[in-house]
């Protein structure tokens, strides 16, 4: 087959279309003769098979503290079909918005259309609060498409995740629809579904923990059961510690994500975590947390698994994933603990330590070019 | 002393077709062609022209800029055909052979008693210096620089290759005798790389002077390449000769014999072939030898129509010569395959796609780890930048860092290029990469061009 003329009139938006709906013609011209049948299509949609379980406990949760909030008895599909009519409206124009402009800036340069979004526009919806309004949730994508990936030439060249930087311009741009204790929860009903509430607040597992509020039962009034399942206020996907983990076993077993990243950043958090424990003051300061807490509350663990783990803005070599990952968790519980302005650290962790992921690749690959400059010079 | 070295990090590659222990055909050959295309960063003169009478070991061409390095017919005939490309660039010279081959009469080297100096003006003159590679680069090397070391592989492991333990099962006499002459250049210098799983079996491991290294693992353990890094590493500034093992068994058929006797035996393979086995032929024969190997195979649905695609060597790193094209100088299998110009309807989305194989636990594959695959040339998706990370280090058994090698190439960085390995890589250790990319990258491509850079700027 001729090579695909992108320019012409919405080349890349048909040529998009056709290679979504089958596997394009072209044959090999240069090196290996065969290839494998994996793409960068199937790697995105494993990611996003892999966030299906902490959407879908996600969507029922929002119900299910819309039905606390509100003081309504509502039955399972009644709450999880409140949550899907609350999350549906993020992901059209999570979609919508962003799919718009990754089809525009591919047609200005004539390039064919990435898979990229397909897996940040589907994490976007799971890490905002639910009342999020939607105008600002489309800012927001605009921002992360445009800023974050596009001027840096579209996926696999960007420096930060993109769907992370859609929460950050929303927690600095609109403060009030991102932090404090009352936008957790779903306040107004939909086609009927739920009831209108104003002003509810309920501090967060995050804030509570923050002022003491924890024993060994669990923090606040949620259980260690309830922060497992993820029946909590929090982000959309984030609560649910046991749906992350399933996501987190299909990106392992497929190769899609790194464990090295995984298990660095549990253990940079424990690790933090059990110095603070060491040092607390007093039993009720925040630092004397127990260090395991950490992992289960917030958004360490959906941060850890999805966020942390993307390839494009993680560190790239072996060795610097277990650095990149140590620092991750540490400096989610560092934020955590010692920064009274943000309640969660792991977000600003990610971004810092993608900023910083380049460098630690240097470090690594350096080590590599000393060893064999060594070499040159011992004849 | 052998030494046990153990290559965790690669991939079978499990195209259908791997050729049988058994000679299939004997090749009549009616044309042969020798193309300084073969020849990496060649630049030819031709030294014949058409409707010249040739022997076998009659020089066609030689290097231009070191015209002591002789490329000669691998058959008596005639100069039938001076192929040129764009910018009358040399492509082939092919040669019409006669019913029954002359030899070229040289002087039979006497390998105990010749110096360096004899053995490599023979090699020279009777054009079998360019069997020898050398790193870096890939090149044929310049006869006066002498060798670190001198690396022979005796075993293939990429798909579809020509078993050696067969095909050169009675050339142990003249490995034997090339091994002696390049004990001769380098006394000590030459290592030997077998399989593990046979080590005991292979007619080879009676070979005496060499330094035996034993290798297990999947491809690509039996890459040269592979071998010297894990053996003795290249630094800056180091040379390292490699031989085909095939091709030494030609050395040393001119030195014990003093003629210049190319006949190979050929693996035929892949998906295509009617019957994957061996074929008597010799080196730059044509594909027409080939053509009455292909087979219909009416149950590839996916492929049905498609054309066959020739190449000269494996599936990884061969070249497309075509139906009408010719084997390749280092090549000694032939891999048959089927085109792969057609739409497959959600591909990528099929929870199952049992005709088609992933190195990825994202298909199903890895549930059918003997299942043999009809695979095409289909690039089973489009090209992307490079996304996920750390995915050629799992078929990559060197100590480099593929991507920022890759990198350094595409961004033309000298400096970095030889900071990171480039002296250490020819095209063919990237192969897997270009195999399991899930961007589609052409690694080795990049690599090539990074090489060519490379040659460039030395000059």
């Amino acid at each position: 087959m001729a090579k695909f003329d992108y320019n012409k009139i919405f080349g890349s938006t048909i040529e998009a279309f056709q290679s979504f709906l089958k596997v394009p013609s072209t044959v090999t011209r240069f090196g290996s003769h065969v290839r494998d049948c994996n793409d960068l299509k199937r790697v995105m949609i494993i990611v996003v098979v892999a966030l299906i379980p902490a959407f879908l406990v996600g969507t029922y949760n929002v119900g299910l503290q819309h039905s606390l909030a509100a003081g309504l008895d509502m039955g399972f599909w009644q709450m999880f079909f409140y949550g899907l009519l609350k999350v549906i409206p993020l992901y059209l124009v999570s979609y919508i918005v962003g799919l718009a402009i990754e089809f525009g800036s591919a047609q200005i340069k004539g390039h064919e259309v990435n898979e990229g979004y397909l897996v940040s526009g589907m994490i976007i919806p799971l890490i905002m609060p639910v009342d999020v309004p939607l105008w600002i949730l489309a800012l927001a994508v605009v921002f992360a498409v445009i800023i974050g990936k596009e001027i840096f030439g579209g996926t696999g060249m960007n420096i930060w995740n993109p769907a992370l930087l859609a929460r950050a311009f929303v927690f600095f741009a609109y403060p009030s629809a991102a932090s404090g204790d009352s936008v957790w929860y779903a306040k107004s009903a939909v086609f009927g579904l739920g009831k209108d509430i104003d002003a509810f607040t309920g501090a967060t597992a995050l804030s509570q923990a923050s002022e003491g509020a924890f024993s060994a039962a669990g923090v606040g009034q949620w259980s260690i059961a309830d922060m497992l399942i993820g029946l909590m206020p929090g982000s959309v996907g984030e609560t649910s510690v046991i749906a992350i983990a399933i996501g987190a076993i299909i990106l392992i077993w497929t190769g899609v994500a790194s464990w090295k990243i995984m298990v660095s950043s549990v253990l940079g958090a424990l690790a933090i975590g059990g110095l603070c424990n060491l040092c607390a003051p007093e039993a009720a300061s925040y630092l004397a947390m127990p260090a395991w807490y950490h992992l289960i509350i917030g958004g360490f663990a959906f941060g850890t698994v999805f966020m942390a783990t993307d390839p494009v803005t993680s560190a790239q070599t072996e060795g610097g994933k277990w650095i990149y990952g140590f620092l991750v968790g540490a400096f989610c519980v560092i934020l955590r603990v010692f920064n009274p302005g943000y309640p969660e650290g792991m977000m600003l962790s990610i971004l810092l330590m993608n900023t910083f992921a380049p460098l630690i690749d240097h470090c690594v690959v350096s080590r590599n070019i000393k060893r064999r400059l060594a070499r040159s010079q011992q004849k | 002393m052998v030494d046990f070295i153990n290559i965790r990090k690669g991939l079978e590659v499990p195209v259908a077709g791997a050729p049988d222990r058994r000679i299939i055909d004997v090749a009549k050959i009616d044309t042969v062609a020798v193309k300084p295309t073969d020849f990496k960063h060649l630049a030819p003169k031709l030294m014949v022209k058409e409707g010249d009478k040739v022997l076998a070991g009659s020089v066609l061409f030689v290097d231009k800029a070191r015209p002591r390095i002789q490329f000669t017919s691998p058959v008596s005939g005639t100069v039938d055909q001076i192929v040129r490309g764009d910018k009358r660039k040399l492509l082939a010279v092919v040669v019409k052979a006669d019913e029954k081959t002359q030899y070229k009469e040289f002087e039979p080297v006497k390998v105990e008693s010749a110096s360096a100096e004899q053995i490599i003006s023979a090699l020279l003159e009777s054009g079998l210096w360019p069997c020898i590679k050398q790193r870096p680069y890939g090149i044929i090397p310049a006869p006066e620089v002498a060798p670190k070391a001198i690396f022979v592989s005796g075993f293939h492991s990429a798909p579809l290759s020509s078993d050696l333990d067969f095909s050169l099962r009675e050339e142990l006499d003249s490995v034997q005798a090339a091994v002696r002459a390049f004990l001769k250049i380098l006394p000590g210098g030459v290592h030997f790389g077998i399989k593990a799983s046979n080590h005991a079996s292979t007619p080879f491991h009676k070979l005496s002077g060499v330094k035996f290294h034993t290798f297990e693992g999947p491809h690509p353990a039996g890459n040269v390449g592979v071998q010297i890094s894990k053996v003795c590493p290249i630094a800056k500034g180091d040379v390292v000769w490699t031989v085909d093992l095939h091709l030494m068994a030609v050395i040393g058929r001119f030195l014990l014999k003093g003629i210049v006797d190319m006949s190979k035996i050929v693996a035929v393979g892949g998906p295509m072939a009617k019957t994957p086995g061996y074929v008597k032929g010799v080196c730059g024969m044509s594909m027409k030898n080939i053509g009455t190997l292909v087979a219909e195979k009416p149950e590839l649905s996916l492929q049905k129509g498609q054309k066959v695609r020739f190449v000269s060597g494996s599936p990884l790193t061969g070249t497309n010569v075509g139906e009408d094209g010719y084997l390749g100088f280092y090549d000694d299998s032939v891999s048959l395959l089927s085109e792969g110009n057609y739409n497959e309807w959600f591909g990528w989305a099929k929870i199952f796609r049992p005709k088609k194989f992933s190195f990825s636990r994202g298909y199903f594959s890895w549930l059918t780890p003997r299942k043999k695959y009809a695979m095409d040339t289909n690039t089973n998706g489009g090209v992307r930048a490079f996304v996920l990370s750390g995915y050629y280090d799992k078929v990559f058994p060197m100590d480099i860092y593929p991507v920022y090698l890759l990198k350094a190439c595409l961004a033309g960085d000298i400096e970095k290029m030889e900071q990171l390995g480039i002296y250490e890589v020819v095209e063919e250790d990237f192969a897997l990469c270009d195999y399991i990319c899930p961007s589609k990258i052409e690694c080795q491509k990049i690599i090539s061009d990074g090489i060519d850079l490379m040659l460039k700027e030395m000059e």
